[in-house]
């Protein structure tokens, strides 16, 4: 099972979404995609949109905390978008959704940067 | 996958109220974790659990499989993971054979959800989802993981 990843510039920043299963077949996909935008870097924000992730497991969550320090250190703000019910679930169970801003859409992760 | 039902344990002289259980055994290789993730999804429903419990469970076991490409075989992709599954009026339980480096249960530790960095959360998955964990590393060869879920917790 593949996971799709397509990265555009939306206003002041990134905007990736991610479409299938992100586990510890495809999380290596989903980081190098995301070390190409820290390469390129000019941004206020990486936006993840996460509605169309059918799976995520613990290398998927891992890859999100690598992408937030990522962030940190480049002075990036990362906003998550839209997650899904399974991302939901993952999230519950790693008490994570305090850690990351998350936002029902692109649009209101946009607004204030 | 092979099925043995109560007719065929009947038929061999087994016990008939023997309860049904479901094998699949796949190469130890990321991209067939998906597979175990399919085949257990209607299992998971059928025993009476919800969708979302049997998202956790299907989360848990995944990364018990995880952990055995990780730890049990060191990325070798050319053993096996045979996964059982077997539901009873009181239990469900799925139980993991791998043919690697013993698992030390001593040496499995969830990390504390505070610290926040990237691994050490699959254990801690499996303890949250499932009653039981048990690592039997008294075979010969590997590792016995039994995952057991107790039914009185299946909401409705």
């Amino acid at each position: 099972m593949n996971v799709e990843i397509t990265t555009e510039k939306v206003g002041a920043g990134y905007l990736m979404l991610l479409k299938g299963d992100v586990d510890m077949n495809t999380s290596p996909d989903v980081r190098s995609n995301l070390g190409e935008v820290f390469k390129r870097g000019n941004a206020k924000a990486l936006l993840i949109n996460l509605s169309g992730v059918r799976y995520m497991d613990s290398s998927g969550i891992a890859t999100l905390v690598e992408a937030m320090q990522n962030c940190m250190k480049q002075n990036m703000r990362l906003r998550l978008v839209d997650l899904s019910p399974p991302v939901r679930d993952v999230f519950e169970m790693a008490r994570l959704s305090s850690i990351f801003e998350v936002f029902p859409t692109a649009n209101e992760a946009l607004a204030g940067l | 996958m092979t099925a043995t039902s109560d007719e065929e344990c009947a038929m061999s002289g087994g016990v008939i109220n023997t309860p049904q259980s479901v094998s699949l055994t796949v190469p130890s290789q990321p991209k067939y974790l998906f597979v175990i993730r399919s085949a257990l999804y209607p299992l998971i429903l059928d025993a009476g659990f919800s969708k979302k419990e049997a998202r956790k469970v299907i989360l848990a076991v995944d990364e018990a499989c995880s952990n055995i490409i990780k730890h049990a075989y060191a990325g070798d992709p050319g053993k096996t993971i045979t996964v059982t599954v077997a539901d009873t009026a009181e239990r469900f339980t799925v139980r993991l054979r791998d043919f690697g480096r013993k698992a030390d249960p001593a040496q499995i530790a969830p990390r504390k959800l505070e610290d926040v960095r990237p691994g050490g959360l699959g254990t801690h998955f499996m303890g949250m989802v499932f009653d039981t964990v048990h690592y039997d590393t008294s075979l010969e060869q590997g590792t016995l993981l039994t995952l057991e879920k107790r039914k009185q917790q299946v909401k409705a």
